[in-house]
């Protein structure tokens, strides 16, 4: 017998042989304790309330009111509620202007970072930074730059530039106001989308461009028919996660304009939470956000398939 | 996983080269890169950070110099001073939620990263019956956004007596953070090569010593990547801590500055900004030790 396989025996002789021991063994035990922590908190606190949800959109409950079984009367409700209507359409304009706006300028962002330029890492990192800043905090310095008198866009134009004569009321008029949101949550969402765009352009092979470039493409065609499509695993991926977070949005309209002026900025969640919390009818709150499931579903198979769908064309040697 | 370690770090001289091939045949010129190259990169820049640079700005002016663009140029502090810093750390309860957010962060951090560790074990690994399904279950509780569990949720914490109680929202907060951490951790495992375990096995390791001493060792990068994103996301969330505590010593730092920082219709500017630019500084800091990891998990993630 040679020496490793002695070691080994010895070694597995040594272990003490307990129930504990055979129980860790035992891998149905071992898989069933694994999974136990994440199990029971996504239970308990992800599937019972999403059905919880459902049912509270059912009852007439307020704060500190179990409430009764109502049927759709809620949503028969909302459905004769304009400012709800307004706050679907709301939700609707804002996600798909933001994530255009998201997608256009990382795109090309990420486009620019992939050349070689001095100090790319540090960009980089900077660039991120938007993203790594809690919401709120850096939206509240967005608040301070749409201030109707101090706003430092405003001075920029009017008393630097010479552009406009007036001040621009950024957040007092309802159309100003969403672009204003808008152009938040674009600025916000640039980076996600460019180091993830990043990511995937670093893994498409330089080779492909210069064979292409001996066949005589230009540059839009490049990027036409070598970027875009091998871009797409990845940009599919981001573009269901981007519509996904940007249709439940809540802290930037929550922390700019809460729902203001006369409600015509609302999300649905803000909506929800307004009536929920605040306006304490819990049933209704609710309803909202039950309401915001079915747009969520479509919009997330509708990115996920509609753009993903091309991933079979290209094989899987992208990688 | 390691690819995507990789794919974050500069490419070598011999990369950059190749790289750079393409576009020099069809214009070489300086001045055109400087045109379609250089300026756009530095209006993002420029644009990116500049909220950043205003809300620091604020914050270390005075107030007869805030308000007054006609004396002062609003781009510059004339006379900086550390007044609003002085009035949020000693005058308010900040440090007290600066305390409170840290402790939350760090408390559901902690658990998520545990009880995810476990799960993307069991499910990339223990290879059970089932395990694809219940990873992508996982992944699907990721894609349910806390907009639409608060409200029930908030049922829930009052009954069980938590309601005002920080407490609520360590255990609350892992309805997003487990499944991200699991979703990256998979991935990190799936790197490590089986066949390190298999040796273990033959060597007649346990399961749980092959765990703790092969699997864990060589998922670290994995696993600090996980932490340090469930802490940023933690320290981010916003409206949890905005339905579930009352009281003013109990609230998170986003949720304080919004609620007790903005009282009346005169915005205390100074303060606002100074409060924003505390809250911003842990994550920041923690961002600027760990920069690589967190791009390795951002589009690690995205790549699974």
């Amino acid at each position: 017998m040679d020496a490793t396989a002695n070691a080994a025996e010895r070694l597995f002789i040594r272990r003490p042989d307990g129930w504990l021991t055979r129980m860790f063994d035992n891998k149905a035990f071992l898989v069933t304790l694994c999974m136990l922590p994440t199990a029971g908190l996504l239970l308990i606190f992800l599937t019972y309330p999403l059905g919880l949800g459902l049912w509270l959109s059912m009852t007439d409950a307020t704060i500190g009111q179990p409430g009764h079984f109502i049927g759709l009367q809620n949503f028969i409700s909302l459905s004769q509620d304009p400012i709800f209507w307004m706050s679907v359409t709301n939700t609707i304009m804002y996600t798909v202007v933001a994530t255009s706006g998201k997608f256009l300028l990382g795109l090309w962002l990420a486009m620019l970072l992939n050349n070689y330029i001095p100090f790319r890492a540090f960009i980089r990192a900077i660039v991120l930074l938007p993203w790594i800043v809690p919401t709120v905090l850096s939206a509240i310095a967005w608040w301070w730059i749409y201030d109707p008198q101090f706003s430092i866009i405003s001075y920029l134009l009017v008393n630097v530039l010479h552009l406009r004569s007036t001040y621009i009321d950024f957040l007092g008029a309802p159309w100003n106001a969403r672009g204003s949101l808008v152009v938040v949550n674009i600025w916000r969402g640039i980076p996600f989308v460019a180091i993830t765009l990043l990511a995937g352009l670093q893994t498409i092979s330089p080779t492909l461009y210069e064979a292409a470039l001996l066949d005589g493409a230009n540059g839009w065609q490049r990027f036409r028919r070598i970027t875009v499509p091998l871009l797409m695993p990845i940009l599919s991926v981001a573009l269901t996660l981007s519509v996904l977070f940007t249709f439940s949005d809540f802290q930037l309209v929550y922390a700019i304009t809460r729902g203001g002026p006369f409600n015509t900025t609302h999300l649905m969640a803000t909506l929800a939470f307004q009536r929920a919390i605040p306006g304490s009818q819990l049933g209704e709150g609710a309803a909202i956000a039950v309401a915001m499931i079915p747009f969520l579903i479509v919009a997330t198979l509708l990115c996920f398939y509609g753009v993903g769908r091309r991933k079979w064309q290209q094989g899987a040697g992208n990688d | 996983m390691t690819d995507t370690i990789t794919d974050a770090t500069e490419p070598g001289p011999l990369a950059r080269a190749v790289r750079d091939e393409p576009e020099r045949p069809s214009w070489d010129s300086q001045a055109k890169r400087v045109v379609t190259l250089y300026i756009p990169l530095a209006l993002f820049v420029i644009v990116l950070l500049f909220p950043f640079y205003w809300m620091t700005i604020t914050a270390l002016k005075p107030d007869y110099e805030m308000y007054d663009y006609a004396k002062f140029s609003p781009f510059w502090a004339h006379s900086p001073t550390l007044a609003n810093i002085d009035k949020l750390l000693f005058h308010t309860n900040y440090p007290r939620w600066l305390l409170v957010t840290m402790s939350v962060a760090v408390a559901s951090t902690f658990l998520s990263v545990a009880a995810s560790v476990l799960a993307a074990y069991a499910i990339e690994r223990l290879r059970f019956k089932g395990a694809q399904h219940v990873g992508l279950a996982i992944y699907l509780a990721y894609l349910v956004p806390p907009t639409i569990l608060f409200i029930p949720l908030a049922t829930m914490i009052f009954q069980f007596g938590l309601f005002n109680n920080p407490i609520s929202l360590v255990l609350t907060y892992p309805t997003f953070l487990v499944p991200f951490c699991t979703w990256l951790l998979i991935g990190y495992f799936k790197s490590i090569p089986y066949e390190l375990e298999e040796c273990a096995l033959i060597d007649g390791a346990s399961r749980l010593q092959i765990l703790k001493r092969i699997t864990l060792p060589l998922a670290v990068p994995g696993l600090i990547s996980a932490g340090i994103f469930a802490f940023t996301l933690s320290w981010n969330e916003f409206i949890y801590a905005l339905a579930f505590i009352q009281s003013t010593d109990r609230k998170t730092v986003p949720v304080a500055i919004l609620t007790e920082l903005v009282t009346g219709d005169v915005y205390q500017w100074g303060s606002l900004m100074a409060g924003s630019l505390l809250g911003s500084v842990p994550v920041a800091l923690i961002y600027s030790f760990f920069v690589e990891y967190y791009v390795s998990s951002l589009t690690g993630a995205v790549k699974e």
